[in-house]
């Protein structure tokens, strides 16, 4: 992959449980291109010291769909962090 | 063509979910109704607050219906409540009409279990102890007890 030089910023949703652990429902992260889920979810750790109690590896979702933690972010994405789902 | 939302802050109307689904050339229309226990885990529950990943719910439900349609060809609708319910409010309601019983059965049967375990909502409980708690199916005793404290 090649280097592509400059940022990404993208929104970050924190669902149910997760947004009463960082304190807030949703934010803007930028980090330096390219970035992964992964990365993502370092710099929110690093940034929001309550989001360190989400687990290491939380179900993820990329603009709507489930993604893996290695899955590349772009420019306006929208990644949601989804605790275990509880609905019925 | 699927216009009706599935996520709805006001009380389901049965009878309009069963007139979207049933045909004349369908025999059978399955219901299933889920309500607002009055405990979890030992504890005694005295409301709930539900809450979805609004457009994601919808996508993943629309899939859902779909694979429903497509395995039984089964018509079925699904509205499920988020907000503050109390103890014996519908939250979800799934009709299923297919030409027999059979299909109208295993298809509503079908929806509910996979809205329970891949569609993004979730329930937080308020206990007559003025505790709160998320419930989580994967966690010890499946719930993590909540910061908030009962506002009242």
């Amino acid at each position: 992959m090649a280097d592509s030089p400059g940022s990404v910023t993208l929104t970050v949703q924190f669902l149910a449980r997760y947004a009463e652990l960082v304190g807030m429902a949703s934010t803007r992260i930028t980090l330096a291109a390219p970035a992964t889920v992964s990365l993502v979810l370092g710099e929110i750790r690093k940034q929001y010291p309550g989001a360190r109690q989400i687990p290491e590896r939380p179900v993820c979702a990329l603009n709507l769909s489930q993604v893996d933690l290695s899955t590349d972010v772009a420019e306006g994405d929208e990644l949601a962090l989804l605790p275990p789902v509880a609905g019925g | 063509m699927r216009a009706h939302p599935v996520i709805t802050e006001r009380p389901i109307d049965i009878e309009m979910l069963i007139e979207r689904v049933e045909s004349d050339d369908r025999g059978g229309v399955a219901i299933f109704l889920g309500t607002v226990r009055n405990n979890h885990a030992g504890r005694e529950v005295e409301r709930l607050e539900y809450s979805a990943y609004g457009p994601m719910a919808e996508a993943e439900c629309a899939r859902i219906l779909a694979e429903a349609e497509r395995t039984w060809g089964a018509t079925v609708a699904v509205e499920h409540r988020v907000g503050a319910l109390g103890i014996g409010d519908i939250s979800v309601a799934i009709a299923a009409a297919a030409p027999h019983r059979d299909e109208a059965f295993s298809a509503c049967r079908y929806v509910i279990d996979e809205m329970k375990r891949r569609v993004p909502i979730w329930k937080r409980e308020y206990y007559t102890d003025g505790t709160v708690a998320w419930v989580d199916p994967t966690a010890p005793g499946g719930i993590h007890m909540s910061s908030e404290e009962k506002a009242f």
